[in-house]
């Protein structure tokens, strides 16, 4: 369980938001809502451990995730807004390495299968700069396929630049996370049909 | 563990290959400013062999500096930084891959050109193998040192020669005592003393340099 207690953000000198809180239970789907610069990514990265907080916690299991930040990021797979993709390196060479980086193992014929899944297959060795926007992100979440094992998924606009038929089979995919009892967590500001209604929290409810 | 710094290493390694250009400007940079000094100081050969164990440092320091702040810049803009952050293997780790692989591509073809631009300011051919020993043991102290400065000034405006101001004051120790080894031995006094040091330096830089690179980048990318 992820359980977030009285969180404030600072930006610069501007307070974003102060006072959010929630719990996040195993086979949960949440939707971080709120109008352009309300601090939903900044809230994502507070979750992830990436930024800091002014004030307040974060807790994985029980544990707040500074004490024990190794045995939470075993469970977390972070999709920022940045693809994390190389240049300079094809899909496939930039999967292997995303992989192995986070601790995962880089099999080759696992991470081709899931390039393929995701509707690349006919890109697998070409460098990524002559990839559109929309399959430079299927790069980045084909890692979702990899990562069954980690428990907590937190996404950050997912959906952006995908067309409506992978919108759908990312929507099917978080959903069946879901049902297998893992928790997601992500930011959107377009419709997905996902099997059940996710819980929305309003960052803008704590906006300062 | 080990498969992550290998991982990163052979990505930083390939990456080097593909965008080789840059390494071979950094080799060229060298090799000019080596280049320049007979002709603002003169082609009197005795006073090229005097300054040439400074020249060839001081110029291969600068080579490193310029290259410096492309060691994490690329993976800060596209995100690979914050995925390494996240990963659940110790940061040092990773970071001391990235050094080396930096190293291995910038500091070493260094080392290997040095020897042919100290024939040309007519080193003795004696202080040779020093030369090469005292960059090959210097040089990955201005990069692990380096990439301290490097991770601090990360994203910030005017990087480049805030890292510069940063990390050339720390690298004057190892000028020091890497010229001072080149010169000790042409002199005829030995340079085991000068090379001990050096190869203190980069035990410790190597001990302390990946955790501090860490702790920054952490801080950088909040």
């Amino acid at each position: 369980m992820l359980e977030v207690d009285d969180l404030a953000c600072l930006k610069g000198d501007r307070l974003l938001f102060r006072g959010l809180a929630f719990r996040l239970q195993a086979g949960e789907l949440l939707r971080v809502a709120g109008p352009n610069g309300v601090g939903k990514t900044s809230l994502l990265r507070l979750v992830t451990g990436l930024a800091l907080a002014e004030a307040g916690e974060v807790r994985w299991q029980g544990c707040p995730i500074r004490r024990d930040r190794e045995a939470f990021h075993r469970e977390l797979l972070y999709l920022g807004h940045a693809p994390s993709i190389n240049d300079l390196l094809s899909p496939l060479e930039n999967l292997r390495f995303a992989c192995a980086a986070a601790g995962d193992g880089s099999d080759e014929e696992a991470c081709t299968q899931a390039l393929v899944r995701i509707g690349l297959a006919n890109q697998l060795d070409l460098p990524a700069r002559v990839l559109s926007q929309g399959q430079r992100r299927r790069v980045g979440l084909a890692r979702l396929f990899l990562s069954a094992r980690r428990a907590l998924w937190v996404l950050d606009e997912p959906f952006t630049a995908l067309d409506v038929k992978a919108v759908a089979d990312l929507a099917q995919a978080l959903s069946d996370h879901c049902a297998g009892g893992g928790m997601v967590m992500l930011t959107t500001h377009q419709d997905a049909p996902f099997a059940v209604a996710p819980r929305v929290l309003d960052v803008g409810a704590y906006a300062c | 563990m080990l498969s992550t710094f290998l991982a990163v290493l052979r990505r930083d390694l390939l990456l080097a290959w593909r965008g080789r250009a840059d390494v071979l400007v950094t080799l060229a940079f060298f090799v000019i400013v080596v280049c320049l000094f007979p002709f603002g100081v003169g082609a009197e050969p005795n006073q090229l062999r005097a300054i040439a164990p400074g020249v060839l440092w001081v110029a291969a320091l600068l080579a490193c500096l310029l290259s410096l702040h492309r060691l994490f810049a690329q993976d800060h803009a596209d995100g690979t930084l914050e995925q390494l952050l996240l990963s659940s293997e110790p940061a040092a780790l990773w970071v001391a891959a990235k050094v080396l692989a930096f190293w291995l591509s910038t500091g070493l073809p260094v080392v290997a050109v040095a020897p042919g631009l100290a024939l040309l300011l007519d080193l003795e051919q004696g202080a040779l193998p020093v030369l090469v020993l005292s960059l090959a043991l210097g040089t990955p102290i201005l990069g692990l040192l380096g990439a301290v400065g490097a991770a601090l000034t990360l994203g910030l405006r005017g990087g480049g020669m805030l890292l510069a101001l940063l990390v050339l004051p720390l690298f004057v120790p190892v000028l020091i005592f890497g010229a001072g080894a080149v010169e000790a031995e042409a002199s005829g006094t030995g340079a085991a003393a000068h090379l001990l040091l050096l190869g203190g330096g980069l035990a410790g830089a190597l001990a302390l340099a990946p955790w501090a690179c860490a702790a920054a980048l952490r801080i950088s990318t909040d």
